[in-house]
């Protein structure tokens, strides 16, 4: 817990400052590049070290600016919110597995066929673009940005669940005038890559503390279930790869 | 400069099933053999972190890599063929053992009525059921005649299963019994029996009980660990190639396997195939491997890839129906099937086997009546558990939100309270149903790619339609308080998983004239050429390949044997 509440206090610092400068949390490429530039305090800093300790090393940015990442946890967290059953995707690291997964091959679309020529295709043909994922990630979030600021004032993180609810259903319905993209494809990659980072192993950054797992009672990595085949439902605590170690 | 090796009795193109089998038939029989396999070594110990649904499941970890070599793909010859850029409706196995590694394990033989569809659906329905472009063919082979083949790939595997009441007649029984059944499973089969239907087990390549084959290979039973499609078994329970037939080939002394290979090309003159040429894709260095008997034992695509790329039998030649090589592509239709909802009762979904379930072939082949349907042939309706992973498996009610709250509450509901009952529907071909080489896009070697020309017709929307309505019917019958099924199959897309049995394109049957192979697998245009796969399918069954490729490989290894002892037309 002491690791949420210090990304909270991060978090907190981290716009009041940008709103003292009076840039705009979140607005379009100037604050986000603007706003990482900023170093923090000497003092925060001191105060961030200590609660450290025994921190996840792991949750650091790979690809995204903090200004993309907050928009990307926000996004996640529409697609699978925190409600009665358990956590959303923004406590499951959902945000943090979606920066890693841009950094190696799957952002870098390694293992797919991308030579030229590029033509339209139907849609049956599937994905004919040149833009590998960290692009259409990167050109998707600024127009995420634009449509925002344009339907409702502010940056998509700053909106109402309402709002950005109503953004996401605007990118998935095509109802957005963008070009270089499509907005209902990088909707559906998000909406992939959410549950991706929602029930993958933990070791991938997300489904923190198999929680997502938990949530659905689904056991992970269990060597057999050579007992219970033939039986009723039964409830298993999950186990992770971590556990092949 | 191309290297030169000294000559081997024979040379096999891809090391999976078929050239596993070859291999080790081959090999005791003291021929020397080559294998060529463009991928990496595989081993059971690899599978060590094997649970991972993201590495394996999403991410292909098991599948070629589609930068190095796709398809291209149309619907019709007025549309520009686009390469499959990503994964999708299907999946290319890779490595050692090929897809043999990565596939579920479902067991069946096909029925007699496939062996002899043409005629048998001539005459029992007349000559007008067939439509004039479904290019419909006899296979060359009786049920009678492959049944000795299909005995020795279940013995070897091991397949575990009971007898289908509706199928051809057997001369054994399966070497092992049958899988455990779960609650859904004795669900579905109450269901069936109720119904008049006839039930059975699926028979399955995951072991049932630790088995010893004739071979001497000792495997133990399947623990249930609900990773099989698209994974490597940890414990060599599933039939795979690496645990089964290829470690015979190499006890014999007689094969040496070659990894990243890459065959590029059957090197031929006068008419025989003289061996063939690969590149060592660690070194880039071309390689000729001169053979007395060439092997194709690569997948379907590239079975076809190869003999065109390679100026080797007549290629198909759509607009007249003429010639053979990439003719009668086939598929399979899967999407007529139907998902109950259960509101009172929970299933331990996440447990299973690539291979356990529950089927009944009362609307499979030709075992009911099809003269008031539009279309020929059925599929088998099974339920199967083959472990429902997290990621993929988030079942939701029709005409609910797929993202968001309400998103979150249906999918954790009903993960554990939902059951499908699925169809294997057959797959007829069509005279503008085939494969060639693509004009535009190219591998990484600079050969084209091969090209599909491919959609679901009249005959596939109807047969979707009928099995995705008895889908339903059992699912009531089971007691589902609400039950989704599909409606319209629609266009062929191939960005959605649908099934990884491709067939055809190197079509076996009685007349050089209309099939490229013979019923040994043997070309009709070079007597030294074999060309082993699903690829020898003149049509796809209502039923998984596997058992019929491995019965075939079977067939062509004695045929092999013979061929190189006495030379000639095997039939």
């Amino acid at each position: 817990m002491a690791e949420k509440d210090q990304e909270k206090k991060e978090d907190l610092s981290r716009r009041r400052f940008l709103k003292n400068s009076g840039i705009a949390v979140g607005s379009l490429a100037v604050g986000g590049a603007l706003g990482s530039m900023i170093p923090w305090g000497t003092e925060e800093k001191d105060t961030n070290q200590a609660a450290n300790q025994g921190a996840n090393y792991n949750q650091a940015l790979m690809f995204f600016t903090q200004a993309e990442f907050q928009t990307v946890e926000a996004a996640a967290e529409r697609i699978f919110p925190e409600d009665d059953n358990g956590p959303g995707a923004r406590d499951l690291g959902v945000g943090y597995y979606i920066d890693h997964q841009m950094a190696g091959s799957y952002g870098f679309n390694a293992r797919d066929y991308m030579q030229p020529p590029f033509f339209h295709g139907e849609k049956e043909q599937g994905y004919q673009g040149r833009l590998k994922r960290r692009e259409i990630f990167r050109i998707a979030l600024r127009e995420v940005q634009n449509y925002s600021h344009q339907e409702y004032g502010e940056g998509f993180a700053e909106l109402t669940e309402e709002q950005q609810d109503s953004v996401l259903q605007a990118f998935q319905e095509d109802n957005v005038n963008v070009t270089t993209i499509s907005a209902s494809g990088f909707f559906d990659l998000l909406r992939s890559m959410t549950l991706e980072g929602v029930y993958s192993d933990p070791l991938y950054g997300g489904n923190i503390n198999m929680d997502g797992w938990r949530m659905r009672n689904y056991p992970g990595n269990q060597m057999n279930y050579t007992d219970i085949i033939d039986k009723d439902f039964q409830e298993i605590e999950p186990e992770s790869l971590r556990d092949h170690m | 400069m191309v290297k030169k090796l000294p000559k081997v009795d024979v040379v096999i193109a891809g090391v999976g099933w078929g050239g596993g089998i070859i291999a080790s038939e081959l090999a005791k029989q003291g021929l020397k053999v080559v294998g060529l396999e463009k991928g990496d070594e595989r081993k059971t110990e690899d599978y060590y972190m094997v649970h991972d649904e993201l590495r394996y499941a999403l991410r292909y970890e098991l599948m070629q890599d589609l930068s190095k070599n796709t398809i291209t793909f149309r619907r019709d010859q007025k549309m520009r063929a686009l390469p499959m850029r990503q994964y999708g409706s299907f999946l290319f196995g890779d490595g050692i053992g090929g897809a043999g590694v990565h596939w579920n394990g479902q067991t069946f033989r096909f029925l007699p009525y496939d062996f002899q569809i043409r005629s048998q659906t001539i005459d029992r329905y007349g000559e007008n059921k067939i439509p004039t472009d479904m290019t419909l063919q006899d296979w060359g082979i009786t049920y009678d005649e492959i049944e000795p083949y299909y005995d020795k790939f279940e013995k070897m595997a091991g397949i575990s299963g009971e007898e289908n009441p509706l199928g051809g007649k057997r001369s054994d029984k399966y070497p092992t019994g049958p899988m455990k059944h779960s609650p859904q499973m004795e669900m579905f089969k109450e269901a069936c029996e109720n119904l008049n239907y006839h039930p059975y087990t699926i028979p399955s390549a995951n072991l049932s009980e630790q088995y010893t084959n004739p071979d001497g290979i000792s495997r133990a039973a399947c623990q249930y660990c609900g990773f099989c499609e698209r994974f490597g078994c940890e414990y060599g329970a599933k039939a795979d190639p690496v645990v089964t037939v290829i470690p015979v080939a190499k006890e014999t002394g007689n094969f040496e396997l070659r990894t990243h290979s890459w065959v590029r090309r059957v090197l031929h003159q006068d008419g025989k195939a003289t061996g063939v040429r690969y590149t060592d894709i660690t070194t880039g260095e071309e390689i000729e491997q001169p053979a007395d008997v060439v092997v194709l034992t690569s997948y379907v695509f590239n079975n076809v890839k190869l003999l065109l790329n390679s100026d080797v039998g007549r290629p198909y030649d759509p607009s007249d129906g003429t010639g053979v090589i990439g003719k009668n592509y086939a598929y399979q239709v899967i999407k007529g099937a139907a998902t109950g909802f259960f509101e009172e009762q929970k299933f331990n979904n996440f447990a299973g086997a690539g291979a356990l379930g529950m089927v009944i072939d009362d609307f499979n082949g030709d075992n009911f009546d099809h003269s008031d349907v539009d279309f020929i042939h059925g599929g088998y309706l099974a339920l199967t558990q083959t472990g429902q992973r997290p990621i993929q498996n988030n079942p939701i009610p029709s005409g609910t939100a797929n993202w968001g709250k309400e998103f979150k509450e249906n999918s954790l509901k009903y993960v554990n309270r939902t059951l499908s009952v699925g169809a294997m529907g057959a797959s007829m071909p069509y005279k503008q149903h085939y494969l060639d080489l693509d004009p535009t896009y190219t591998d990484a070697f600079g050969d084209p790619l091969l090209r599909m020309t491919y959609d679901f017709r009249d005959q596939d929307r109807q047969l979707a339609k009928f099995t995705a309505e008895k889908s339903r019917e059992i699912l009531e019958e089971m007691g589902a308080d609400q039950i989704d099924s599909m409606d319209e199959l629609g266009p062929y897309n191939i960005t959605t998983y649908q099934s990884t049995h491709n067939t055809g394109g190197v079509i076996m049957g009685a007349d050089p004239e209309t099939s490229a192979v013979n019923n040994y697998l043997q070309m009709w245009d070079m007597e030294n050429l074999f060309v082993v796969g699903a690829s020898a399918f003149p049509h796809n069954s209502g039923y998984n390949p596997t058992d019929t490729v491995g019965a075939l490989a079977y067939r062509a290894a004695e045929g092999i044997v013979e061929y190189s002892k006495n030379g000639g037309m095997l039939a």
